[in-house]
């Protein structure tokens, strides 16, 4: 079939002084009608630049330099602004990746819609009214009276994206682009999401170009694959193709770096509890306006559990099912309301705060964002030493510990004398381990601590995670939305679910035997199941 | 360090205005030494215009007094009101900010209800006031400009703390069972300088325009020569003798668009992320 939209040699330069003097390179390919195109990459790869130059997005100081894409027989990026706007919207379309900041807070939802309609001057308003409840319809948006009326603030993030993609279709567009459109979604949401647009894109004969990083997203729904890296095409074809028999090192890379399904057998855990914790409660309530009933959100609604010594007990579930903040109240940065948290028998939530101060030892944590939990105005050497510093080790010891540290972790002692800014993502998660590591913690709580990497310093974080474990003999209680990263690190996994935990047991129980409905749906949900991860 | 100073001299506004300020600090450095004499000794005849007798470039007062002397000697005033104004006002804004910002509560609402005391006071009216019941000389004239101009100095802070409070370094920081204080002064106020360090940049301009204002109304000190004063006094014969008011307040001008634009090119050199588009 023909090609709906062709590009051919295209390159964006970057503004001089950024790390390297394209954006994007040589890229080269063809959208095709009915067609789901998939372009992967890790981040900074110039997926999303690439996208971003066809809808005419590029932020300041970056252009397109060479090339063309040939979009219905014209050269968009030759049209003059006012013929881009008006094939913007109307025969190409796009999903953000955020919906809730994609979408104007303070428009409903169905005047969001009509809007399209309005900017290309089509139909009367009660048409573009029935026509925007039709897409609602379409996108599955339950009681879609109801949800044009809607403002985005009233919506589940998932319906959120729902209302971006009926207001991408609105046109009926020949191209839809799609960047990173479930990253914020959890699983079970991406996967009704995915399923919306294969229907959707079926039942309209669209050619998507669908940018990701997920390649369980990509063994999900595409056709076609493109795998991109510093700003190039690496290896482009057919999606089984690719998957299943990569030419590229890099793609075997990447595809080596997925956490498989493949299940671990966990270590037998001791008997021997490191921490245990009875029946924790904590509710949030927002206070009642004048007109306002007040609000009550059970984020932890009677949680038990413990961990042994030297066992990695991993915590999933989805955004807002209390996960973090069980993690969080374990080391009372969070205010739990009832329970208990007995570490080697003793109540955390019981000891006043001067004697928190020095029990803080012995629970310490990684966080998620690698770019917030560093300090940046502190040297590395004082962010890892302070803690044992405060807590009585002399600083010259201190200091030759958080250098060794550095070097367990995996980077150079020197690094201590440096500051945060000249580290990367996954080598200041490693950072944030030495630190943890530094106070000689009895349990370490690791939140979401490889989310916000790329697949492959994923797998490198893991890999030291493992090791580390394995070898300081560490409790560790890992929390992650990933059922894949938890199934690869954990011995035994507790599923939350709306406060509670709904099941938990060995890994093997969890992902081969789930007894919970709410577990099965987990898992069915991961992208990319049937595909089963690089074999 | 490199880079703050090649993102601010890209900003060719602010070192227009840093040079500008160096000269009137140099100026107030040197006045004793240009002008030994008392600004306030009569010299020459009255209401001699600039360049008419040499050794009186800029002319004479109503009273003979030299205007070079006596914009030279104000420079001093100007510079030392504004700059002390501005460090008391920092004193009380910023620990105030900070601990309503970083303990929130009961706190934060007593603090800013404080604030907002001194917020709803017009700041000239406040002033006035507090120099016409302190006897005006140059340490109370100072305190009364702190105490007018520290309120937005208390937002700032305060919003920036609540902001980085929340931030992952600082849970990391208390689970190394650091005390609060010590998280709020090791942790999160040297994150907050930037836009301190430029907001305190353009009080120093408020601070002298407040100080003019004030002695041009006779409510500076008697004893100090200011340019508000200068300004003050001559203007009963702004139409036979206009430079008269017209030198000293050029040098008000000067120096508060310097601070102004040194207080923008900051901006650019310490938020590069807020610079404007197409710099």
């Amino acid at each position: 079939m023909d090609s709906v939209l062709s590009i051919r040699d295209l390159a964006i330069s970057l503004p001089p002084g950024a790390d390297r003097d394209y954006a994007v390179q040589n890229i080269e390919f063809d959208l095709t009608p009915g067609e789901i195109l998939c372009v992967v990459g890790e981040s900074g790869s110039g997926k999303s630049m690439t996208a971003n130059a066809l809808m005419g997005l590029l932020p300041d100081l970056v252009h397109v330099t060479r090339g063309e894409a040939f979009f219905e027989g014209r050269d968009v990026l030759a049209l003059p602004d006012a013929e881009r706007r008006k094939l913007r919207g109307d025969r190409i379309g796009m999903i953000f990746q955020e919906p809730m900041s994609a979408l104007n807070p303070l428009m409903r939802i169905g005047d969001q819609i009509a809007e399209t309609y309005e900017a290309h001057g089509r139909y009367t308003p009660s048409e573009r009214r029935e026509r925007a409840l039709d897409l609602i319809r379409e996108v599955g948006l339950p009681e879609p009276e109801k949800i044009i009326r809607a403002y985005p603030f009233q919506l589940s993030g998932g319906q959120r994206q729902r209302a971006m993609i009926a207001m991408a279709l609105a046109m009926d567009p020949a191209v839809l682009i799609a960047d990173e459109p479930t990253t914020a979604l959890d699983v079970t949401t991406q996967a009704q999401i995915l399923d919306l647009i294969k229907s959707l894109q079926e039942r309209h004969g669209m050619a998507v170009m669908f940018i990701t990083h997920d390649f369980g997203v990509v063994a999900e729904i595409a056709d076609q694959v493109i795998v991109m890296r510093y700003g190039e095409i690496v290896e482009q074809g057919g999606a089984a193709q690719v998957l299943e028999n990569p030419q590229h090192d890099y793609t075997k890379a990447l595809l080596a770096a997925v956490p498989s399904d493949v299940v671990p057998s966990g270590q037998e855990t001791s008997e021997q509890h490191v921490l245990e914790v009875r029946d924790l409660r904590k509710t949030y309530k927002t206070r009642g306006g004048l007109f306002k009933a007040t609000r009550e959100v059970r984020a932890i609604d009677g949680v038990s559990f413990t961990v042994g010594k030297g066992e990695v007990l991993g915590i999933v579930g989805e955004s807002g099912s209390g996960k973090s903040t069980v993690g969080r109240s374990i080391v009372r940065l969070v205010e739990a309301d009832s329970g208990q948290i007995l570490l080697d028998g003793e109540d955390m939530n019981a000891l006043s705060t001067e004697e928190l101060r020095s029990a803080r030892r012995r629970v310490q944590m990684i966080f998620q964002d690698p770019y917030a939990s560093l300090n940046p105005r502190k040297k590395i050497l004082s962010a890892i030493s302070e803690g044992p510093i405060t807590m009585g080790t002399p600083v010259a010891e201190a200091h030759a510990r958080a250098r060794d540290l550095l070097e367990t972790v995996g980077l150079d002692a020197s690094a201590a004398d440096r500051y945060p800014h000249e580290f990367s993502g996954g080598q200041r998660q490693r950072i944030g381990i030495a630190r943890a590591l530094a106070m000689d913690p009895d349990l370490i709580i690791a939140d979401e601590a490889v989310s916000a990497l790329d697949v492959s310093i994923q797998a490198q974080v893991l890999e030291l995670l493992r090791d580390l474990q394995q070898r300081l003999h560490l409790s560790l209680l890992f929390i992650t939305h990933d059922l894949r990263v938890a199934a690869q690190l954990c011995d035994r996994i507790a599923v939350m679910q709306h406060g509670k935990l709904v099941e938990i047991g060995s890994v093997a129980e969890v992902f081969l035997s789930p007894k919970q409905d709410y577990t099965r749906n987990l898992l069915a949900a991961v992208p990319g199941t049937e595909w089963g991860g690089a074999a | 360090m490199k880079d703050f100073f090649k993102r601010f001299s890209r900003n060719r506004g602010a070192l227009i205005g840093l040079f500008i300020l160096v000269v009137v600090i140099l100026v107030a450095v040197f006045a004793p030494l240009l002008y030994p004499d008392s600004p306030w000794k009569m010299v020459q005849r009255p209401f001699l215009a600039p360049f008419s007798v040499d050794g009186f470039p800029l002319g004479t007062d109503t009273l003979g007094r030299d205007v070079a002397a006596g914009l030279a000697h104000g420079a001093r005033v100007s510079l030392i009101v504004g700059l002390v104004s501005t460090l008391v006002a920092l004193l009380i804004g910023v620990p105030l900010g900070a601990l309503a910002g970083f303990y929130g509560g009961l706190v934060d609402d007593g603090a800013m209800r404080f604030t907002e005391f001194f917020q709803t006071i017009p700041n000239f009216a406040l002033a006035i006031v507090l120099v016409a019941i302190m006897e005006p000389t140059l340490p109370t004239i100072t305190l009364a400009i702190a105490i007018v101009s520290w309120p937005p100095v208390a937002r700032l802070v305060r919003a920036e703390v609540l902001s980085l409070r929340r931030r992952e370094f600082v849970d990391a920081a208390r689970l190394a069972g650091l005390s609060n204080m010590r998280i709020l002064f090791g942790h999160i106020l040297p994150n907050a300088m930037s836009p301190i360090i430029v907001m305190a940049s353009l009080m120093v301009a408020t601070a002298i325009l407040l100080e003019s204002s004030l002695s041009f109304l006779g409510l500076g000190d008697p004893n100090i020569m200011s340019w508000g004063y200068m300004i003050g006094a001559a203007r009963t014969v702004i139409r036979n003798a206009w430079w008269l008011s017209f030198i000293p307040g050029v040098a008000i001008l000067m120096t508060v668009l310097a601070l102004n634009l040194i207080g923008e090119g900051l901006n650019d050199a310490l938020n590069p992320r807020l610079a404007r588009k197409g710099r």
